[in-house]
């Protein structure tokens, strides 16, 4: 999996930030690139560049093998992510892909999924419990 | 990255897609002629080029020299922010 960051910040000031600050949460900084959309124009192609602040907000991208977006999520700055949801997103969309069996919601790895067709069909609540929802 | 890198480096940034072949008369294109670009689930990534950080090193990264490859792509709204 490749894992891009991309803010609005030049690749000189990433540069300081990865030296001054990351390098001390994280041993040797973060070892993914961390790309520079000085004037905007990849976070407007994302629909994420806020333009009154001239920001990129947090959005979140998840493209598969075809280049196809899968899974997309949009947060204004106050709230961080769930990095374990990312993660189960794309293990579930990887199951998808190689299996083609669907993942119902709550699924993680090991959990129940579905062949989707027309014998499921009313016959869900047999296979799937709301409880399975959570975590 | 060129040899000297200058305090401006332009890069391609977004890739537009080529223009279609048949133009409506009636309809002018929006946006300048450029088509109109934007991320939705199950279409396309829009493609770029940036400038990165990487490794201690300066580079260019296009996104579609990771096709083949699952993609997580992560925007924020800048370093030393604090969520």
């Amino acid at each position: 999996m490749t894992v891009l960051a991309v803010s609005t910040d030049s690749h000189f000031t990433h540069k300081i930030w990865q030296k001054e600050e990351l390098e001390k949460m994280v041993e040797g900084g973060v070892p993914f690139p961390m790309l520079s959309d000085a004037n905007g124009s990849i976070g407007r192609a994302y629909g994420v560049y806020e333009e009154a602040a001239g920001v990129d907000i947090r959005g979140r991208f998840i493209i598969d093998p075809d280049f196809t977006i899968r899974a997309m999520e949009v947060l204004t700055p106050e709230v961080g992510r769930n990095v374990s949801e990312l993660i189960r997103q794309v293990k579930a969309f990887q199951h998808v892909v190689k299996t083609g069996e669907v993942t119902p919601s709550g699924w993680q790895p090991g959990k129940p999924t579905l062949k989707p067709g027309f014998t499921l069909a009313g016959e869900v609540w047999k296979e799937w419990k709301p409880e399975m929802a959570f975590d | 990255m060129p040899e000297k890198e200058g305090c401006l480096t332009p890069v391609e940034g977004v890739i537009q897609e080529p223009e279609p072949q048949q133009k409506s008369e009636t309809q002018p294109a929006e946006n300048g002629g450029k088509r109109f670009m934007s991320a939705r689930v199950g279409q396309p990534a829009p493609d770029f080029v940036a400038n990165a950080f990487h490794q201690g090193q300066a580079k260019q990264i296009k996104l579609s020299d990771h096709k083949g490859e699952w993609i997580v792509l992560c925007f924020y709204p800048g370093d030393f922010t604090f969520v």
